[in-house]
Parts: structure tokens; sequence; C-alpha cells
């Protein structure tokens, strides 16, 4: 049933969720550690499973995919709620700060990336 | 007759932002297909539409939502919210493929702790560079650079002055702002177009909104990998800025 794929997903969110703020309490800090990170590694291992011994069938995985089809509507929604007038009232060290940090960060990519590369091969 | 509408769009607040994202994706995508001849993905032009609606809800409201603070689009602020944000990130997990997660797993993590002592150094430098000598707010604004949460955090732990935090919290909305727009854009010319890429470009930039856009509007494929690395980063930086990365700081200052 198309419950099923959503109520696995909320189980996997809820969990990772959870963990990501104990993790964060245990260490001290007054913010979720990587709990969507551990839910959706949650997710993979038991789409993963799957084959053995749970079954995930089809009509359960569309409750899975049409969250994950309303991704980019949600994305849209979360882009018309940012809070963009304060951001360019910042002023010019907000704005210079922020240029630079992505340029820098977007150059670093491809640096970074053949140096996986080449330790691989 | 328009009271009983605009009621009716304000009590039913979701569905009027399904509704709501729905038009705008199809004018974003209609734009794209006649006015780019399919150039600039519709996403991006979704998104960026998104954006400058926010900037004109901020200014008719005053509040800090953007449009969701004008209240027939409240709904847009819980779809758009952190809480439907991760359960769709979440469920982008679906069909991801393990060996792929396993082969970057360690660069992922690695590009993480790198993303954030960048973010931050650059930051640090610009704030001295517009005249801040104290450690305090020099750290606050580099933790900023890193997101827009990580500013804050570190700024109230170090007990920084509340015009610094906002400040902090400027630098990480314009980065967040600039890596939904532009990545689409450069993502061909720094070959972001695989996962082990997204993973990386996830733990570089870290602010998790900045990345959800960015990469919707390049190849929704690409989203969780970029995800799982860009959730890590801002607990990362929570940890390090206001420990590691201030002691540093103080040391120079």
């Amino acid at each position: 049933m198309v419950i099923y794929g959503v109520a696995l997903l909320s189980f996997c969110m809820i969990a990772g969720v959870f963990f990501g703020e104990l993790i964060g309490y245990l260490i001290g800090i007054d913010a979720n550690v990587g709990g969507i990170g551990i839910a959706m590694l949650l997710l993979i291992f038991i789409a993963n499973k799957n084959s053995k011994n749970i079954k995930i069938d089809n009509i359960t995985k569309s409750g899975i995919n049409f969250w994950n089809a309303m991704y980019i509507p949600i994305v849209v929604a979360m882009a018309a709620k940012q809070n963009v007038l304060a951001a360019i009232s910042g002023g010019w060290m907000a704005i210079t700060a922020g240029v630079f940090v992505v340029i820098l960060s977007f150059l670093a990519i491809p640096f970074l990336y053949k140096f996986v590369k080449t330790k691989e091969s | 007759m328009i009271e009983i509408l605009i009621n009716t769009l304000i009590d039913n607040s979701i569905i009027t932002a399904f509704l709501f994202v729905g038009v705008v994706t199809y004018l974003s995508y209609w734009i794209s297909r006649n006015l780019t001849a399919g150039i600039i993905h519709g996403s991006a032009i979704a998104i960026t539409l998104g954006l400058i609606l926010a900037y004109a809800g901020g200014l008719y409201e005053g509040g800090t939502r953007g449009l969701a603070d004008i209240p027939i689009f409240a709904g847009v602020g819980i779809l758009g919210g952190a809480m439907f944000r991760d359960f769709a990130i979440v469920a982008t997990a679906f069909g991801v493929d393990l060996k792929n997660l396993k082969e970057a797993g360690m660069i992922g993590a690695l590009s993480i702790v790198l993303g954030v002592i960048l973010s931050f150094f650059i930051g640090a430098i610009v704030a001295v560079l517009f005249g801040y000598t104290d450690p305090v707010s020099i750290t606050t604004i580099g933790a900023g650079a890193a997101t827009y949460i990580v500013g804050p955090v570190t700024g109230t732990a170090l007990s920084a002055s509340a015009d610094v935090i906002a400040l902090s919290i400027a630098v990480g909305l314009i980065k967040s702002i600039l890596v939904m727009i532009i990545t689409p854009f450069v993502a061909p010319l720094i070959k972001l177009n695989n996962p082990h890429a997204a993973m990386i470009f996830g733990g570089l930039m870290g602010t998790t909104s900045g990345v959800a856009g960015g990469l919707a509007a390049t190849d929704p494929k690409l989203v969780p990998y970029g995800a799982m690395t860009a959730t890590f980063y801002t607990g990362a930086g929570c940890l390090m800025a206001p420990s590691v990365l201030y002691l540093i700081i103080n040391l120079m200052f």
C-alpha cells in the first residue's frame, strides 16, 4: 500500500533526525549532526536489503517516489521563503564574503576531484 | 467576493502552496522554452523566480520568511520549510547506488572538513579586510561563511554582538542563494556531472538549501549524493568553528 512507502520514509527520517540530535547532544553542540544523512543511509540500506527478506512492492515504492518527485517543487517553495531581503541588506561585506566563498569553493571542486582520481589509479 | 476568495486561500494554506508552485513551475518552463530556447533549465528559472518573489515578499511584508509572510502564501513557508525539504531529500536517496556511495565515502568526509575550513577562512579574511579586529567577530563572520546556521550558533557560543550575528547570517544567506543560482551554469565547466563530484560539491559548499536548489536545477539524479555530504556539514561547522577555528583566530589576533 502507498502508505507503507510513506511510513517507511517517515520512519527513516524520524530515526535519522533523532540520532543526529543525539550525536549533537553527546558532543555538546546545539545542532543536528547529519541527521538527514543518517536517514538517507538508513533508507538506502533498507532498499538494498529489499531483495532478500523484506519485499518492497511497486505500490509501496510509489509512496516514496511521489516525495522524490515533489523534491523540485519543494525546493521552489523553499526559494520563495528565503530571507533574500536580509541577505542583500547585509551590505557589501556580506556580499563580498558570499561571492568569494562560492567562487573559491567551486574552483576547489575539480582540484579535489582530480586528487581522488589520481589516488584511485 | 474577493474577501471570500482570500479567506479560502488562507484557510487551505498548503493546498494554496501546491497551486502556487504549480503555476510558478508552469511559467518557468514556458519561459525556458520560449524565451531561452531551452538553454536555461526550467527548474533553474523556477528557483530564481522563487527568490525574486521572496525578495518582493520581504519588501512588501517586512518579515523574515520572504513570500511566506504574506498570509495567503503562508503555506509556501510550510511546504518550503526544513521539514518537507528534508523529507523530500531523504526520498531522493531511494534508488541511490550503494557502490558509488562506498567508493566516495572517504572523499566525502574529507571534503566536508576541507569545505568548513576553506569557507571559514575566506569569511574571516573578508571580515579582517572590512576592518574587524576582535577574534570573536572574525570567527562569527567566518562561521557564517560556512552556513547561516553555523554563524549564529558560533556567535551565540562566543557571545558575539547581535549586529555581527545578523551579519554572519547575511553572509550565509548570500552564499546559499548564489549556490542555488550559479550551480547549473558552472556545472559543465567543473565537470559536476557524476556522483563523486556531487559528493565533493555537497561537502565543499555545505549549504543544504543551496546544494539542494543548485543540484535540482543541474541534474536531479545527483541530488542525493550532494545532499548526503551537505547535511553533515552544518554539524561539522558547529563543532569546529567555536572550538579549533576560534582558537586559531585567537592566536592570530
